[in-house]
């Protein structure tokens, strides 16, 4: 059942920047990663859900209601920007209390547990009267978390929130992040250009390109069965093979074959090569090997399985089917 | 394009066309005015009128060097050497800053005039008939220029260092520099952008300076002084005419000297800590300069001094001694009780204020407008507007408007001279710069972030200014609005070409006390626009 959609939304900033046409369901709890690389339109569709930029064409609905034309004030969409933009005149407290006064509705009384229900949410419980500053970049995200999820809106968007911390952080905030959208069972949507976050706080995940939406799936869909080379390349580590690697290694004339580092084994017969180089990473190593014909391709294997300069043979698991272009 | 948009292009547009009105068409109307085939003729042939264009031209140069020979050394002194009482000394070193152009110039007069203290002083110690000096001409402007304007290099400079990174200069030393090379080829080109922002705020100052060359002029005349003398005269072709000549001479110094200020290129590389102050170990040089130090503090500290002094006097009880011989709070009880001396004070307060008020709603809309984001084609148009009046002198302004405002041609044109009207609409638009780029940088600071953040939360436009703009200009809103209130409250250039019998402001009350001999009462009234101004100023660098 859908509860947040984006039908044909369509914006042109110049003849040759487009971004859309971009259709998207999404339904009631569910969260969903916008993953691209920077240039790829992620933001501005993130901005078009919010009403800071106007499509051109297409509608926003949620929840039956087109609010393709309501300004910002009036959607009820919280949102948490990339640089959480937290009011620096205000305290903790008062941040959180902006949505809940700003309206002008006269439910003064009860500002106050609100703040302190949304604060505890975020395990900041008591922060109220902290300076924006004195925080650590962590709580501030939470603030900013805590600030938009406050006036209770219909739909959380994410911009990057996770990318201002640090990376030993990152990974710890990003599960509390997915445990709290969970508890509050509110619609999400969010930006990031790494594949990790998107996979790991994503129900579904929708890749795009240049503008274009290239796939929508669950992460195992893109990574098992990407729908264009672009999504198999783009998500996950990849080996692009044509011609006569690719015939080696099964591929049919004109084919171009996508193949995981973990889809290649060392064996008896196969693509004949050499091991250039060796990545040892712990469980397993990365080895990158030079086929004949000057390809070079990376197979993931055991510590053990091959030393630099030594004349193996590559065969595929899993080799994945795109036409060759051109 | 949408509903918002256009209604956003409207209002760039209003804004523009109302800033035009107060600052492009009065000199409009005077350049009209001065294409006039006698008074261009007259201006052509009379010695006078060259001599005194080029007297302004070189005061102003000479008041350069001169400003930069005092602050930039006082600014190394300060930021670089550390000695006892270096923090306080170099608070005070900015003190001149807090006294009113024409009060500073008075009490000059009351320190080192014929019969000033130090005058008289000299004069008792060598036991002369005359006094030692008589404090006239370009000479006297110029003493008075140094010590009000090096302030400007002073703080420039010391706001340059502060900003060097010291391990640019440490750099430059384990490359084999001496202490020389690294002055002259690393220091001197960073700073080089605050010294020549330096260079032109005191040319632009010393070109439109007025207080001085009519007070110690004498027969010696600069542009500032001539235009008013012309329009005194009743030659109102030939003042608009000099008006039209100063402003073009400023609009060229302003032109050549703001490609010194360009390209600051310690911005785009980023901060690092600047040097320590070292200190100077030494103790016959630490000696030196704590007492040079000193000295030059009281140095700068008498004429505020002198004018408290001279505040105690009552009237008729100081003739021939050296120092006053009674001191009482007399001059200050008349200013309070008798209402014709009250009047003053009461206007410029009121004038500062809505002209305060005025410039700052329109450098609020100017920043709401245009003040953040992306530049479009109305902020070059509108930061040019607020920032003209600012390049062209106070005297240019005034004659100006008096001309404008002169006759009625609604919309454009309303007589307002003779009115209480005009000199409040004089210091508006002489505060405009001030205030203009105080809010333009506050807004350029704000994240645009913020303002959507307050949408996404449900605040509309005027919500979003009041709890999230408006707070966070604040700190600008203040320190421009102070500097405004505090120029509008010490004018005198707008004000003796345009005020009223009824709304005479404090410097008129001033030199028309000086007339009556009521030295007492001129300096009372000094020192109660001098407190003023430290005080509103004081607020106004709160955080």
């Amino acid at each position: 059942m859908t509860y947040l959609a984006l039908q044909d939304l369509r914006v042109r900033f110049s003849p040759t920047v487009e971004i859309g046409p971009v259709s998207l369901d999404i339904a009631k709890g569910e969260i969903l990663a916008l993953l691209g690389p920077s240039g790829s339109g992620k933001t501005t569709i993130l901005r078009m859900l919010a009403g800071f930029e106007a499509p051109q064409s297409g509608r926003i609905v949620v929840d039956g209601e087109d609010v393709t034309t309501l300004p910002p004030a009036r959607r009820h969409f919280g949102m948490v920007f990339q640089h959480y933009a937290l009011f620096p005149h205000l305290d903790v407290g008062e941040n959180v209390a902006f949505g809940l006064t700003g309206r002008g509705k006269g439910e003064a009384g009860n500002v106050g547990s609100r703040v302190s229900e949304a604060l505890r949410l975020v395990d900041l419980a008591g922060f109220e009267r902290r300076r924006v500053h004195e925080l650590s970049g962590g709580q501030q995200q939470r603030v900013a978390l805590a600030r938009a999820l406050a006036p209770a809106p219909r739909v959380l968007l994410l911009d990057e929130p996770l990318s201002n911390l640090d990376p030993a952080l990152r990974e710890r905030t990003r599960r509390e992040l997915r445990t709290l959208i969970q508890r509050v069972g509110i619609t999400t949507v969010f930006v990031t250009h790494e594949q990790d976050e998107a996979f790991d706080l994503g129900d579904r995940v929708a890749v795009l390109q240049q503008g274009r939406l290239e796939q929508v799936g669950t992460p195992e869909d893109l990574y098992e069965r990407p729908a264009t080379l672009f999504v198999a390349t783009f998500v996950g580590r990849a080996n692009v093979l044509t011609d006569g690697a690719a015939r080696a290694l099964g591929g049919a004339p004109g084919e171009m074959l996508v193949v995981r580092p973990e889809a290649l084994r060392f064996g008896a017969a196969g693509l004949a090569a050499v091991v250039r180089e060796r990545r040892y990473t712990g469980v397993a190593a990365f080895y990158v090997v030079e086929a004949e014909s000057g390809e070079r391709l990376e197979v993931m294997a055991a510590p053990d399985a091959a030393a630099v300069g030594a004349r193996v043979h590559v065969t595929t698991t899993r080799a994945m089917r795109f036409p060759a272009a051109g | 394009m949408t509903r918002a948009a256009r209604w956003s292009a409207l209002s760039r547009a209003a804004l523009a066309l109302l800033l035009a009105w107060l600052v492009v068409f009065p000199i409009l109307m005077a350049a009209r005015a001065a294409a006039d085939p006698t008074a261009l003729s007259a201006f052509a042939h009379r010695g006078t009128e060259w001599r005194a264009l080029w007297a302004s031209v070189w005061i102003s140069v000479v008041s350069v060097l001169l400003s930069a020979a005092i602050g930039v050394p006082l600014a190394f002194l300060f930021e670089w050497f550390d000695f006892p009482g270096r923090k306080t000394l170099g608070a005070l070193v900015a003190l001149p800053a807090v006294l009113p152009p024409f009060v500073g110039v008075i009490s000059f007069l009351f320190l080192y005039g014929e019969s000033g203290f130090v005058s008289r002083a000299v004069q008792g110690l060598l036991g002369l008939s005359q006094p030692p000096w008589r404090l006239q001409g370009p000479g006297a402007i110029l003493l008075v220029h140094a010590y009000s304007m090096y302030v400007y290099f002073y703080l420039f400079t010391r706001a340059g260092l502060a900003k060097l990174d010291a391990s640019m200069l440490e750099a430059a030393q384990v490359l084999g520099a001496g202490r020389r090379a690294v002055l002259t080829r690393v220091v001197l080109p960073l700073i080089r952008p605050s010294l020549g922002g330096a260079a032109l705020l005191v040319f632009m100052t010393a070109l439109g300076s007025f207080s001085a060359p009519y007070v110690f002029g004498g027969g010696f005349r600069v542009m500032t002084t001539q235009i008013v003398t012309s329009k005194l005269n009743g030659e109102m072709g030939l003042a608009m005419v000099e008006t039209v000549a100063l402003a073009a001479v400023a609009l060229v110094g302003v032109g050549l000297l703001r490609r010194t200020e360009r390209d600051d290129i310690l911005v785009a590389l980023g901060k690092g800590t600047a040097p320590r102050p070292r200190p100077i170990r030494r103790p016959l040089a630490r000696a030196i300069a704590t007492a040079a130090g000193w000295v030059f503090a009281v140095v700068l500290l008498l004429p505020h001094l002198t004018l408290v002094l001279v505040s105690l006097v009552p009237y008729g009880t100081w003739t021939t001694e050296t120092l006053p011989p009674v001191l009482s709070l007399v001059n200050y009880h008349r200013l309070a009780a008798e209402p014709e001396r009250l009047a003053p004070l009461l206007n410029s307060a009121w004038m500062a204020l809505a002209s305060t008020a005025g410039a700052v709603v329109l450098a609020l809309a100017a920043g709401q407008l245009v003040g953040r984001g992306r530049p479009g084609r109305w902020r070059g148009v509108i930061e040019g507007l607020i920032a003209l009046p600012w390049a062209l002198p106070g005297t240019v302004f005034a004659v100006a408007l008096a001309l404008t405002f002169s006759a009625s041609l609604p919309p454009l044109r309303y007589v307002l001279v003779g009115t209480v009207a005009i000199l409040p609409l004089a210091y508006l638009v002489r505060s405009l710069p001030i205030t203009g780029r105080a809010l333009l940088a506050g807004f350029r600071q704000l994240d645009p972030a913020l303002d959507e953040a307050a949408a996404s939360l449900g605040a509309g436009r005027w919500v979003t200014f009041r709890r999230v703009t408006l707070p966070l200009v604040k700190p600008a809103l203040m320190a421009g609005a102070s500097l405004a209130f505090v120029g509008a409250l010490g004018d005198f250039v707008a004000s003796i070409v345009l005020y009223t019998y009824d709304n005479r402001p404090i410097s008129i009350e001033i030199m028309s006390s000086l007339r009556l001999s009521e030295i007492g009462i001129a300096a009372a009234f000094g020192v109660i626009l001098m407190v003023a101004s430290a005080a509103v100023l004081a607020v106004g660098a709160r955080r």
